[in-house]
């Protein structure tokens, strides 16, 4: 990191000075990432945030504990009862492994952390190298002081940091960071087509598989930017060697990660890179072609492949369609068909669609989680096209397909974000370049005409304009040397010749760029202010919007802080008062791989009424259920608000749930207008379960309505336990009546209200005795 | 010398808890529960004290049988089941049809209680039964005749009398067809039968007819001319109903005390057109033979010693991987009054159930108690049940189940190689070879 950050090829004190100096920055950039995520430790407590984390704590435990083969041929018997979950196979385990990597590496040091302290400052840690990924990433593209002012950006853009505070033990903590690496080590390749940069790059690409998802987006992305070169003539043996090896290596490393296995051949999503590697060698061949015959020749060859390939080409493609035709879902997963075709999910795939984070986020989640970088970006995109460089156009077409992507699913905002900030990094380092240039420019036309040599000002870590260019020129012949072995280096003319002939046009060029001093200087304090609100409001974000264990929940009220604790304690009641074997129905969190049959019974129960429920519950072998309930304490995200995607779901499987009977006129309510099935389904019962006996009226403060059924009775269920703040009720399923009733024919009422030793003396003579 | 008499007591005391340790373990050991299914205490609640002795009989029988049989009035203000949570007697005889309330803390959710916490209770109703009785019969699954005058009349297979009655003293022979609740002994004689009839609900799966009545018999008021059709009428009267509740409390609901009662154990019968006089009605056989069941000295299982464990293995597994072949033994053993019997059937099933059951198998007997068999493991993973679900008729129902994770394989338990892969790897290795020498011949060969 040291070493590449400091340029130190010129020799002069000036770089020496630089380097250093963006070396410190570089550090201080690293300690800000780490400690603006450390709010939720100091504000709560050091604990793991939500229910994926501890999901993902209790995976690193058992790591930690057992030692990885045991890990990978987990089979977890206590999730997804009762089909129970190979935790090896369906888990990304680079997570895991980092934080067990971590773990055992400070304990070897004789540093005695528990493991959970390890999962909680993870993402943080993790959150630093993404700084730095992104100062490599974005000097490759438009130099170090970019470079820097990305790391700075990115280091505290409220969208990452909400997914890696202290705490988010979550994939996306390292993902992210793995992510940006394994761009800057492909556009490093292509800047240098070393192999050896290949090769790195294969293996972080490794990495971002074993950590996320969403590494397709690297496997799609990539092969469009390579596409896009050699549609505009940038076919180069660099970009050969950027590509092929990640391709092969990379899919080879892909199908090593039990959870891809197959796919990485199999499913569509990598279908894209495979074609662009096709296409490239067709290119390859047919440059190494040109390259060995006469130009008539080649002509009478080019008709020659031309015909033939065509046809093999429909050949190709045919079967490749009818392979896909064939698949159920056209060889797509739902979510990334979700990606392509928006409304995708919410038409077919209710159970993708009902993930909050799945949705279309809005407009103001941009600003929320970007902020001003979205002002910059576009400054940033018009920077990268002055001029374009294949690095650049790498990175305009991320943030492209970035900002595409973030605006189908709210999620991926995480993979904007480090887009953002890139450009952002440009367009701030290019337009300070431009300011301080022309003040200097002014400052010198007026005192000395001498050239550019001796400024030592502050800002020079900000190089101007023409300095910058002199210093990628330097870079770029430095860095390419390796690249000359591989006969490439008609770019190198092309640039040494623009540099050869610099400084007769460069005065002149400056005097055109120069702007009067006193705008340059208001807008350079324009772009300070710009950027102080910034990190304001990165710093309230991490404070106060993005730092709450979602665990322990907060309000403010006009009497103080209100803590709430519930979940804590349901899960203390449920680990002091149930068996080990008890099972425990819950539609609370829903995971990413579910098992569609199981949850879609359970789903099924609680839109189901009371008895056809019980009977439900009763064949999974369930004892208790637990419900999430906000309307108390308005907690918005509670389980009545998700009945509906419920019941879509349910819907899905038992096409006798009809979604309409559970809207009155299209709406959604519980009040008195609600529909009887509304009012009959397990979730309304178990949600609503005494809840008059709060206020007496049963006002809910999350639906801001009356209940429509108040007083009611469970017969099959039995509230064992409800939390102080009634977010979470649990529920107990009876047990079969011990005896059956008979027909009770007569006396009914005295049968349930006499029962005391007090027999009523109205109990009815024989008139006959 | 001095020391040893400090020293030997240490030493008794010392094998004394060793003995009375390893005597307790082998013990456990041997058999979890050596002892009877039910104690020997009964209440016996009358409206009057005269049934004592009028029905000194069926007490007597009771008592010859060891039950320790503990007479009450029902209005007794001292009468209680229970001292807090201990209960005080094993089962409750209610020879009280008339009682309109009872005395002392017994009340009919105290009776309720008492059976849903696994004790049993005879009732016998009778023609001037009080709402009470017919309340307590009705929580537990029986509904007898709403017309408070109404008797159960037969007109043919009334009992022969020296007068010509109004025909309610009748005979029924109609017994359901179980040995394990009337014995094995066939019951020759009919029972003489004068009282009120019920009905159960067919729907009702735990209740169930033990004496019903001829397709002739209606219930209704014999004094009265019949204006309207008898709402009870034909075999769908029960006169003896038995009800096994979920728990296994049993309970005896009869519409006639007087059946218990000695004239009825000792008249002679003759069924209305039948030739043969029996000198002795079926009343004692049948009575005492069903007090049996209900009490518990018969038709009561016990499961112990669920053992699984892998084809050629002893140690019972965590976890069991797919495809593995397993053993599943449990001992069943049958309370025969005196002792525990090996229970012999060739009717129970064991199920492999997630969900739905994998595998059913009928478990084989030997004659010791060990029912066992042996199967594969289904090709799913997932957290499996080993069920057994013995619902028989006039046995405890055994509901046992076993929870057992059925794993996937481990990453090296597949075959290393398989033979119809050898093409590719054949392949990938002269991919290898012929990459190697390409490699080689293009950077060496000038």
């Amino acid at each position: 990191m040291m070493t590449s950050g400091s340029p130190a090829a010129g020799g002069s004190l000036r770089h020496a000075f630089g380097g250093v100096l963006s070396f410190f920055i570089l550090v201080l950039i690293g300690v800000l990432a780490f400690s603006i995520r450390l709010f939720s430790v100091i504000k709560y407590e050091s604990v793991i945030h939500e229910f994926d984390p501890y999901f993902n704590y209790r995976v690193t435990q058992f790591l930690t504990k057992k030692g990885i083969y045991d890990f990978w041929n987990w089979f977890d018997d206590r999730t997804w009862y009762p089909l129970g979950r190979v935790i090896g196979g369906t888990v990304y385990p680079g997570l895991t492994l980092t934080a067990g990597t971590m773990w055992w590496l400070a304990n070897s040091l004789n540093i005695p952390l528990s493991v959970e302290t390890v999962c909680v400052f993870t993402a943080p840690i993790f959150s630093a190298f993404a700084s730095w990924a992104a100062y490599l990433l974005t000097k490759e593209v438009k130099g170090p002081g970019a470079g820097l002012t990305a790391a700075a950006l990115l280091a505290m853009v409220p969208s990452y940091i909400s997914r890696s505070v202290a705490g988010s033990y979550d994939n996306e903590a390292v993902a992210i960071f793995a992510l940006v690496n394994t761009f800057y080590l492909y556009v490093k390749t292509l800047n240098t087509g070393s192999l050896f940069y290949a090769t790195l790059n294969a293996i972080s690409y490794f990495y971002m598989v074993c950590s996320w998802g969403g590494y397709t987006f690297i496997i799609n992305l990539i092969p469009m930017h390579v596409l896009l070169c050699i549609v505009t003539g940038r076919y180069s043996s660099r970009l050969y060697i950027a590509y092929a090896p990640l391709v092969v290596l990379g899919t080879l490393l892909a199908a090593l990660v039990p959870v891809v296995g197959f796919n990485a051949v199999m499913t569509s999503e990598h279908f894209a890179s495979f074609l662009v590697f096709i296409i490239l060698h067709v290119v390859a061949l047919v440059h190494y072609i040109k390259g060995i015959l006469s130009p008539r020749m080649f002509k009478v060859a080019v008709t020659l492949v031309l015909s033939v390939g065509i046809v093999l080409c429909f050949a190709a493609v045919a079967i490749l369609i009818a392979v896909v035709a064939a698949s159920p879902t056209k060889g797509w997963s739902g979510r990334s068909l979700s990606l392509l075709d928006p409304t995708y999910a919410s038409k077919y795939i209710p159970i993708i669609a009902s993930v909050s984070e799945h949705q279309p986020p809005t407009w103001p989640s941009y600003f929320m989680d970007i902020n001003v970088l979205a002002f910059l970006v576009p400054a940033g995109i018009i920077a990268c096209f002055l001029p374009l460089s294949d690095a650049s156009s790498f990175a305009v077409l991320y943030i492209v397909t970035s900002v595409y992507f973030s605006g189908v699913m709210v999620r991926l905002m995480l993979v904007l974000a480090p887009a953002a900030c890139i450009m952002s990094g440009i367009a701030l380092s290019e337009a300070f370049g431009a300011l301080t240039g022309s003040i200097k420019f002014q400052l010198l036309a007026s005192s000395d005409p001498q050239d550019n040599a001796g400024d030592a000002t502050p800002v020079s870590v900000l190089p101007e304009n023409g300095k910058a260019k002199i210093d990628k020129a330097e870079e770029t012949t430095k860095e390419r040397g390796p690249s000359k072995k591989n006969k490439k280096k008609e770019k190198d003319v092309v640039e040494k010749a623009s540099v050869s002939h610099r400084p007769e046009n460069r005065r002149a060029e400056k005097k055109l760029r120069a702007l009067p001093i006193e705008s340059s200087v208001m807008g350079i304090l324009l772009l300070v202010l710009l950027g102080a609100f910034y990190v304001i409001h990165c710093v309230w974000a991490a404070a106060e919007a993005y730092s709450a264990p979602s665990i322990v929940l907060t309000s403010r009220t006009h009497d103080g802080l209100h803590v709430f604790d519930d979940f804590r304690e349901a899960y203390a009641w449920l680990s002091h008062n149930t068996e080990v074997d008890d099972k425990v129905a819950s539609c609370y969190r829903r995971q990413q791989y579910l098992e569609q049959h199981t949850y879609c019974n359970c789903w099924y129960a609680m839109s189901s009424p009371e008895k056809a429920a019980w009977e439900i519950f009763n064949s999974l072998d369930v004892k208790y259920v637990f419900v999430i309930f906000g309307g108390l304490v308005g907690y918005p995200s509670d389980d009545i608000n998700k009945f509906l995607w419920m019941v879509r779901i349910g819907g899905g499987v038992f096409p006798h749930i009809k979604e309409p009977d559970y809207l009155r006129d299209g709406n959604y309510r519980i009040d008195s207008m609600a529909t009887p099935t509304m009012l009959n389904s397990l979730m309304y019962k178990l949600s609503y379960y005494r809840f008059v006996e709060t206020d007496g009226k049963g006002f809910d403060r999350v639906r801001r309505t009356e209940i429509g059924k108040k007083n009611f009775k469970l017969t099959h269920f039995e509230e064992v336990f409800t939390t102080h703040h009634w977010m979470v009720r649990i529920y107990k399923l009876k047990t079969p009546r011990n005896r059956i009733r008979g027909k009770a024919k007569k006396s009914k009422s005295k049968a349930t209200t006499s029962s005391g030793s007090t027999i009523s003396p109205k109990t009815k003579k024989n008139p006959w005795q | 010398m001095s020391a040893s008499p400090s020293f030997s007591p240490l030493v008794l005391l010392l094998i004394t808890l060793i003995t009375l340790f390893s005597s307790a373990f082998f013990a456990a050991a041997a058999s979890p529960s050596l002892s009877p299914p039910r104690g020997k205490k009964i209440l016996v609640l009358l409206d009057d004290i005269a049934v004592k002795s009028s029905h000194s009989l069926y007490f007597s029988s009771l008592s010859s049988r060891g039950y320790d049989l503990d007479f009450k009035l029902s209005g007794d203000p001292s009468a209680s089941l229970r001292h807090y949570s201990h209960y005080l007697y094993d089962g409750l005889v209610l020879f009280c049809p008339s009682t309109e309330r009872f005395g002392g803390s017994i009340d009919q959710a105290a009776i309720l209680d008492f059976v849903d916490s696994g004790h049993d209770l005879i009732i016998a109703a009778d023609a001037n039964a009080s709402d009470l009785i017919k309340e307590i019969a009705t929580e537990c699954g029986v509904d007898f005749d709403e017309d408070p005058s109404a008797m159960v009349v037969d007109h043919l297979s009334y009992a022969v009398s020296e007068y010509e009655g109004d025909h309610t003293l009748i005979v029924a022979n109609d017994f359901i067809q179980a040995d394990i609740i009337l014995g094995n002994k066939k019951i020759e004689a009919p029972v003489l039968f004068q009282g009120i009839g019920h009905s159960i609900n067919p729907a009702n799966s735990l209740v169930f007819k033990v004496l019903s009545a001829s397709h002739a018999a209606y219930s209704a008021n014999p004094n009265a001319k019949l204006s309207a059709p008898p709402s009870l009428s034909g075999s769908a009267i029960s006169l003896v109903s038995v009800m096994q509740a979920r728990n296994n409390a049993r309970v005896l609901i009869s519409g006639s005390l007087s059946m218990f009662s000695n004239r009825f154990f000792r008249s002679s019968v003759q069924q209305y057109g039948a030739t043969i006089r029996h000198q002795k009605a079926g009343n004692e056989q049948f009575l005492t033979e069903i007090s049996k069941w209900i009490f518990h000295e018969r038709g009561h299982l016990q499961a112990m010693n669920v053992r699984h464990n892998k084809a050629g293995e002893v140690d019972e597994p965590p976890m069991y991987r797919i495809n593995d072949d397993l053993e599943y033994s449990v001992e069943i053993y049958e309370w025969s009054g005196t002792s525990w019997e090996p229970y012999v059937a060739n009717d129970v099933q064991v199920q492999f159930y997630m969900m739905s059951p994998y595998v059913l198998k009928t478990l084989s007997a030997d004659k010791k108690g060990v029912f066992s068999t042996s199967f594969k493991v289904p090709d799913v993973y997932g957290v499996f049940q080993f069920k057994v679900e013995y619902q028989k008729l006039g046995y405890t129902g055994l509901s046992l189940s076993k929870q057992i994770p059925v794993r996937p394989f481990r990453h090296n338990e597949y075959e290393r190689f398989i033979p119809t892969a050898y093409p590719y790897y054949g392949a990938a290795f002269s991919m290898m070879a012929g990459f190697f020498l390409f490699t080689f011949v293009h950077l060496y060969n000038k």
